[in-house]
């Protein structure tokens, strides 16, 4: 349930909390929709898969179901659709100390297909997001060659999607009419999967990422001096133009045992000046011919915005006044730094199949991550001087139980 | 005394470079040959397992990190059918 705002500051809520991942379908079209066999031009199985999921930390709630199956029509085409919920309930360290309390809910459904020519794989998907104040559709498309004896894949891939953010007017949820902008986004990408010996595999992946438009949360402040011992707020102020390059290494390695040892080096740099680099490591360790054990460690940092601050000196002019004048205080573009631990088991069932059920898993996958934000202050602390905050860090676990079956 | 190549010869030149590349490329044989592709093949060597699984933790670090993009694609195995 929503609350009122406090200080006058805008409505219910940090959406940003669920916003650029959660509520942007171009990632899930292109994870759906990019996972081809590495190494050689197949279709994707036939499988179904029904998750459930559930994200705790930091005041913010996040649970529901995905249900994803995927189908093959002849030799050369395989379809898929993918249904996604998300039941939001979010009091963050943003929403308890700028604005109010809320709930949210928000349903995404992709579909998409690949279709082989010879050695050469192309997919398609569409997504559509939906949410009270955000609705977001995109649009991915890819090919993939396999050639060198099927060794060596090399992957393009593009996506748009066009974002309309909205913005609820008061603790009732009503969205204000007059109040209504569009962000559009693509993504570039350029893959190279490559067999390196007969227990090797490296996948190389670029990616260019831009957008433009309105890229502010249209609920979230900025903190400034006042001038007299204390602090004010203000609306964020973004650029409305984003580009990013990412660079990312993953490596499989099998060991002489049945198990495989995995990591991934990825590097990041964008035009508001965030760097970023993210290293992850993990063993995966089948038990008997039923079990899959898996454990991971995942390590993140990165930079701050050029325009990021925890505190500012003063009240800044609009943008109409001052256009360079941008502001922000949101922590994701901070700096900080964040370990992550992934737990997984998987156990196969019907191994020899059962009716139309050639074989089946039930998963569960639970991870822990820490993040540690270096510029970026607790305001629950009360009576302290405008800066002089302890810094903010949380936890949350991510858990997603499955269960999947091919056909 | 050297003399610079026209534009013309130099890109006659590149091409041709170009073309012997590639031509050289149909040749090249597979290091690892079909008959020791049996670990590739194993579901666990894999970039992604499960893709339903791995689009969710995705959204998860998109929402919480400022980095995007590079995540790499999904599939495994040496695809030896």
């Amino acid at each position: 349930m929503r609350v009122a705002p406090k200080e006058g500051v805008a409505v219910a809520a940090a959406a940003t909390d669920t916003r650029n991942g959660f509520r942007w379908g171009l990632l899930v079209a292109g994870v759906l929709g990019f996972c081809l066999p590495l190494t050689a031009a197949v279709l994707p199985e036939d499988r179904a898969d029904a998750l459930y999921h559930a994200y705790s930390g930091g005041g913010l709630d996040v649970s529901g179901p995905s249900l994803l199956a995927r189908k093959q029509l002849g030799k050369y085409t395989s379809l898929f659709g993918n249904y996604y919920v998300d039941s939001i309930s979010s009091a963050s360290i943003d929403v308890v100390t700028t604005a109010s309390p809320y709930t949210e809910y928000r349903e995404e459904k992709t579909v998409g297909g690949d279709f082989l020519y010879e050695k050469t794989l192309f997919n398609l998907s569409m997504t559509n997001s939906e949410e009270s104040d955000f609705n977001a559709n995109s649009a991915a498309f890819g090919i993939s060659h396999s050639m060198f004896g099927d060794l060596t894949t090399i992957s393009l891939g593009y996506g748009q999607g066009w974002d309309t953010i909205r913005k609820r007017a008061d603790k009732a949820g009503n969205i204000d009419p007059n109040f209504k902008k569009k962000a559009d986004r693509q993504r570039f990408r350029l893959g190279l999967s490559q067999v390196l010996s007969k227990n090797s595999l490296i996948d190389l992946n670029y990616e260019l990422v831009t957008d433009e438009g309105y890229l502010n949360n249209p609920y979230r402040s900025v903190r400034y001096l006042d001038g007299n011992g204390a602090y004010q707020l203000q609306a964020e102020q973004y650029p409305n133009t984003r580009t990013s390059h990412a660079l990312g290494l993953k490596a499989l390695y099998y060991l002489p045992y049945r198990a495989v040892v995995h990591g991934e080096v990825r590097g990041f740099i964008d035009t508001w000046g965030i760097d970023a680099l993210i290293g992850e490591i993990g063993y995966i360790h089948p038990l008997g011919k039923a079990w899959i054990l898996e454990a991971s460690y995942r390590y993140y940092t990165q930079s701050r915005a050029n325009f990021y601050s925890d505190l500012f000196t003063g009240k800044a002019p609009s943008l109409d006044d001052c256009p360079y004048c941008y502001r922000a205080r949101d922590k994701e573009l901070s700096t900080y730094y964040s370990h992550g631990i992934g737990l997984g088991a998987s156990y196969h069932f019907a191994r020899q199949g059962w009716g139309f059920i050639d074989k089946g898993s039930l998963n569960v996958k639970y991870n822990y991550m820490q993040f540690n934000y270096q510029d970026f202050s607790d305001l629950r602390a009360k009576g302290l001087t405008p800066g002089s905050e302890p810094l903010y860090s949380f936890s949350a676990y991510v858990l997603r139980l499955f269960v999947s079956i091919w056909y | 005394m050297r003399r610079k190549l026209r534009p013309s010869l130099r890109s006659a030149l590149l091409f041709s470079l170009v073309a012997g590349t590639l031509a050289g490329c149909s040749g090249i044989e597979p290091w690892v040959k079909p008959y020791e592709r049996a670990n590739l093949a194993d579901p666990i060597m894999s970039f992604s397992r499960d893709p339903v699984a791995d689009s969710y933790v995705n959204h998860v670090y998109e929402a919480r990190e400022g980095a995007r993009g590079a995540e790499g694609g999904g599939g495994g195995g040496c695809g030896c059918n």
